[in-house]
């Protein structure tokens, strides 16, 4: 039945109590080692700043329903987009599936007791809050207008806004990052239970492994670009400033080795939650462990070479810009690999249509989408027309809020009931999810057409072309939908935590260390560390089958 | 309220460019449609308690991994090559180019004929004329986008960049900004008007929209600009042992002191008087002064001015000697 | 690495390391920490390297105005303080020596030595940057070049120096402040330190990445070759 030696561990009289109820005071929760509370403060953490960014979003759509706007200034304007980019991309889809799912499940899917360095977990935690209050702080006192590319020499010599303290705060969050990264790391290569080697491990935590090492490697060179920033905008060092004698594309160059790969860190993890939710709704062995598992270091490692492509118009020369479309069209590779595999996975399997699986359907479809719509801007001839317009906003949004965010509510909806012991009802959060597609792909395959007839980003008036006004109101009208789809788990997840029906350790009959340890888990996960004997995923579809058909008083 | 589909192809990149658009979007199509049918066959047919065969599922098939690693991949490398040799071919300006330099500022486009013509705002091109930018930008990094004719190229600070086209169809097509640049960033932008050549020379002769004829051509200012600074004094018609001549200097390729070969291009040019020191010439001190004062507009009449002493050396007055008025003789 | 077995054994003969709860044995909690250790080094590696990028291309760029900017510097400090690092790492490397060996002592001067190392580097590097304060050569408004080569360049060239050499001197004083509590908490026999030589290590490998900075950092600013 698992893969841990045959005693299920939960429920025995003298078993411990679960880690929510290790302490009930504030202190307890603010100054916990525990990996599962540390993933529980992210998970309140990073919805608030969801719901931050989903304010401004909805004044930007609202606000282009007009080809001169509804109710905003320009530099209003300006900061609302800034806004928009800066929380969901350094609060929340860099930290959603790593340090909420990662930080909870990591540990116990190896079979650790908790990550190798608690304290550092929850320092990362503090250091995310800080970074994310100085960027609220700095929002709410004049807010700051550079886009969330803080390209130069706008934002280090014109911008007269708070870019400094905006600044500070992607920095310090930065660290956070590195931190959850190092920790990761360390506890994957140090802490795996006995007998679970490197190709027993779920997918999720390869996943999580790859980004570790993009965050590790990438985050330092954000964190000393924006530094330099910083001290050109007080110290006029003139590192980016042509005045000065500085160069402003090489603070793209800086930028983009670390943003393209960050592209990775927030889609690495989804993809990695993808293997554990479609392996178990459709109660099938993951098709092609070892090609998947792979695919995400070549990823990982591909994605370090390709930042150029954001370039092409940018006054680079000709032969980097065909050596960083090659290697573009390379890192799609991987990615087609992976969508593959998971389409053989669903082949001969059981199929049950649950809401994890749902969103997993909608992580496929939305993501395909996303990559595809990738290969036209990392083709030099077509990326001249295309970027900077709403394609290029079309693009990430199918990769970010289709892949990344799809990914998390599915993963979200697959471990709740190991969060929290807790049961939510399953026909609202499927038709969560078909709102959520629906209302996605009404919000932003308009843009697509947009961005092809033109429509640069970060315009805030239209006027010179009020053609595209149409496609602006669809886009809008689908970004309503797509609201209220974000409201009802909302709903339904916290009236779950007290009226939802005890979820027991397995709700979902699924394999993997996790699964075979109480719902929600004791502070020290396992009574004692598990031993792997087994592969992972070892799910069989026939034999399921064959139970299900089995009346039910026979199975008693 | 109409929804238009697609922007009108009025540049000679048009065609092209679009080919491989939509050869990508059928692409994307057909992926798409190949994995979600698939996947959605697969669910529904295998959804639990259906009762189909089951057996001899697999967990991993080297044949099918090779099958879709390599077909990606070759369409992948096929479509780069696509993109990548179009774009390589299209990068080269034509020789004979007709030539307008564009300054991008907070935030405005300020366009300069080189018979003198201003425009801001607004560009008026011949239809059927290959058609240089070169550009620059007075502050922060702007970008020069045409929907209608799929150019868009960065106008940085401090280094001009270049990019060309042949309108093909008359009519009005919008200019945008891409680069976001700041507060009004949204309202940089204004039309090109692509008009027959002989309605565009009509144009042009007649002084623009302002209707101002025989306005001093960017080459007359460049040269009032040259008399008032005495640049004459250092560099004359001939090699003076205080600077090179810039008789035939455009185009030219110089060794400097560091012994590398650099070609006078506009940027060069642009570079040696604000920056001297920069690259020095082979045989001379640094003993230019800068001129830092100079503006973008200043720069570009300069080196129009500078492009018409010609590509050969002009014989000339005594060494250090040269008077403007000499200069000017026989070169105009 | 045999030093290290030895001293294990004899930390197992001797009291035994105390075992954080989430490691299973004492080898897994010590390999866990210099692995992290290192991880983290990477990241600093890369964080320099952002600047160093930077020095590269302007370097390139503007050889000869850094090459007049560079006659500047005082390389008879510039020597002396790469001289005092280098033995500090020496000092380091046998604070971390006598940690293996359980002679808390010996360790204690060590690390006493090293921290005197480490400020007597930050007052010769004090000395210099004050007159360049003097010169004005600091970057900003008050910058001044008499120089033939044109001052943007000298600034950039001071802009990355300061950046560097300040980004540098801060991970000395950190080094100087962890140093400090590493002994203090090692005189007072704390738990966090007692009979356990890994704190030693990591800080000691920190150290010597900070070392080896330095040891970059000098022939790039001070030696640059005509």
């Amino acid at each position: 039945m698992s893969t841990v030696a045959p005693v299920f561990q939960g429920e025995s009289p003298q078993s411990p109590p679960s880690y929510l109820k290790a302490g009930h005071t504030i202190k307890s929760w603010l100054l916990t080692g525990d990996h599962k509370r540390i993933a529980i403060l992210y998970l309140i953490a990073v919805s608030v700043f969801f719901f931050f960014g989903s304010i401004a979003a909805s004044m930007i759509r609202v606000e282009l329903v007009s080809p001169r706007g509804v109710m905003l200034e320009n530099d209003t304007y300006n900061k609302v987009f800034t806004a928009h980019g800066i929380i969901m991309i350094f609060f929340f889809l860099i930290p959603a599936i790593p340090a909420v799912l990662g930080n909870f499940l990591l540990p116990i899917m190896i079979g650790a007791r908790d990550l190798a360095f608690p304290r550092l977990n929850l320092l990362s935690w503090y250091l995310y809050v800080a970074g994310g209050l100085c960027a609220l702080l700095a929002m709410a006192f004049g807010g700051v207008d550079t886009g969330w590319t803080f390209y130069t020499p706008y934002s280090s010599m014109y911008s007269n806004t708070n870019v400094t303290l905006t600044i500070v705060g992607a920095f310090i969050a930065g660290f956070s990052s590195i931190a959850t990264g190092i920790n990761f790391i360390v506890t994957v290569h140090k802490m795996r239970a006995p007998g679970m080697t490197w190709f027993r491990l779920p997918l999720m935590v390869w996943g999580s492994y790859a980004t570790s090492v993009i965050i590790v490697l990438g985050t330092p060179v954000v964190a000393i670009t924006l530094l330099l920033v910083v001290m050109e905008r007080v110290f006029h060092i003139g590192v980016f400033s042509p005045e000065l004698g500085g160069d402003p594309v090489l603070f793209q160059h800086l930028f983009w080795f670390y943003s393209h790969p960050a592209v990775y860190i927030m889609i690495l993890p989804a993809m990695g939650v993808i293997n554990e939710v479609i392996t178990c709704f459709t109660r099938k062995r993951i098709f092609g462990y070892h090609f998947i598992a792979f695919s995400s270091l070549a990823i990982a490692g591909l994605g370090f070479l390709v930042w150029g492509h954001h370039m092409f118009v940018s006054s680079q020369s000709m032969y980097q810009g065909m050596v960083f479309s090659l290697l573009s069209y390379l890192v799609a590779v991987p990615s087609a690999i992976k969508t593959f595999n998971w389409t053989a996975t669903i082949y001969k399997g059981s199929v049950r249509f649950q809401t994890p699986f749902l969103y997993v359907l909608g992580f496929i479809g939305l993501f395909v989408v996303g990559g595809l719509t990738g290969l036209f801007l990392a083709a030099m001839s077509t990326d001249v027309h295309l970027t900077d317009t709403y394609f290029v906003v079309a693009h990430f949004h199918y990769v970010m809020v289709g892949g990344t965010i799809m990914g998390f509510l599915a993963g979200l909806h697959f471990w709740w009931p190991k969060f929290f012991g807790k049961m939510y009802p399953d026909n609202w959060g499927k038709l969560s999810a078909l709102i959520i597609f629906i209302g996605f792909n009404l919000t932003f395959l308009p843009q697509f057409v947009l961005g092809y007839l033109g429509m640069p980003r970060r315009y805030h008036y239209y006027y010179f072309a009020p053609e595209f006004q149409f496609w602006h109101i669809a886009s809008t009208a689908g970004a309503s939908i797509l609201a209220v789809g974000f409201l009802i788990p909302a709903v339904y997840l916290l009236w779950s935590l007290k009226y939802g029906p005890d979820a027991g350790p397995n709700p979902w009959g699924a394999k993997g260390l996790e699964w075979t340890i109480p719902s929600p888990p004791p502070t020290t996960n396992f009574v004692e560390i598990p031993v792997v004997r087994e592969e992972p995923y070892a799910y069989d579809a026939e034999a399921d089958e064959r139970e299900e058909r089995v009346p039910a008083e026979t199975k008693r | 309220m109409n929804f238009p589909l697609m922007p009108d192809q009025a540049s000679n990149f048009a065609r092209p460019y679009d080919a491989l658009f939509f050869a990508l979007t059928a692409l994307t199509i057909l992926f798409t449609v190949i994995v979600g049918a698939l996947v959605l066959y697969f669910a529904v047919k295998y959804r639990k308690g259906n009762r189909v065969d089951r057996s001899g599922a697999v967990e991993s098939h080297l044949g099918l991994e090779i099958t879709w690693t390599v077909i990606p991949l070759i369409l992948g490398l096929v479509m780069f090559w696509w993109a990548a040799k179009l774009y390589v071919d299209t990068r080269q300006p034509p020789q004979d180019a007709m030539e307008i330099f564009v300054i991008g500022k907070q935030w405005m486009w300020h366009a300069q004929h080189a018979n003198g013509v201003r425009e801001n705002n607004e560009l008026h091109v011949p239809v059927g004329v290959p058609v240089r930018l070169t550009m620059i930008s007075q502050d922060v990094i702007h970008s020069f986008f045409v929907p209608q004719f799929r150019i868009k190229q960065d106008v940085l600070p401090g280094r001009y960049t270049q990019q060309w086209f042949i309108a093909t169809k008359p009519g009005k097509y919008n200019l945008f900004c891409a680069e976001y640049c700041g507060t009004q960033h949204s309202e940089m932008g204004g039309y090109i008007y692509a008009l027959p050549p002989q309605e565009f020379q009509k144009w042009l002769a007649s002084g623009g929209d302002k209707k101002r004829p025989n306005q001093p051509t960017m080459a007359d200012l460049g040269k009032q600009l040259y008399d008032r600074l005495a640049c004459g004094n250092c560099h004359g018609s001939q090699d003076s042992p205080r600077g090179p001549s810039l008789y035939g200097l455009y185009g030219a390729r110089r060794r400097m002191t560091d012994g590398s070969i650099v070609e006078a291009t506009a940027s060069y040019i642009r570079e040696a008087i604000k920056n001297p020191y920069a690259k020095i010439n082979e045989g001379y001190q640094n003993t230019m002064p800068e001129y830092r004062e100079l503006t973008e507009e200043d720069l570009l009449n300069l080196i129009a001015y500078i492009r018409t002493l010609g590509t050969s050396k002009a014989p000339g007055p005594v060494l250090g000697n040269a008077m403007p008025a000499q200069i000017d003789g026989g070169n105009r | 690495m045999s030093m290290k077995t030895e001293a294990l054994q004899a930390a197992h003969g001797a009291e035994e390391q105390p075992l954080h709860h989430q490691f299973e044995e004492l080898p897994q909690q010590n390999e866990s920490y210099v692995v992290g250790m290192w991880v983290f080094l990477v990241t600093e590696i890369m964080f320099f390297g952002g600047m160093f990028l930077a020095y590269v291309l302007y370097r390139w760029r503007y050889s000869e105005a850094w090459f007049e900017a560079h006659t500047k510097l005082d390389i008879p400090l510039g020597t002396t303080n790469t001289v005092v690092l280098l033995t500090s790492s020496l000092t380091m490397a046998l604070a971390v020596h006598f940690a293996q060996l359980r002679n808390k002592r010996l360790q204690l001067a060590m690390l006493g030595a090293t921290i005197g190392l480490a400020c007597v580097f930050l007052v010769i590097k004090a000395f210099e940057w004050s007159a360049k304060f003097q010169h004005g050569l600091v970057p900003g408004p008050n910058f001044t070049w008499e120089g033939l080569v044109p001052a943007p360049q000298a600034q950039l060239f001071y802009s990355l120096y300061f950046g560097m050499t300040g980004l540098h001197a801060l991970h000395v004083i950190i080094g100087i402040v962890v140093i400090g509590v590493l002994a203090l908490l090692t005189a007072l026999d704390h738990p966090l330190v007692k009979n356990d030589f890994i704190p030693t290590e990591l800080v000691g490998l920190y150290w010597h990445f900070v070392d080896i900075v330095g040891i970059f950092l000098f022939p790039l600013f001070y030696l640059i070759p005509k």
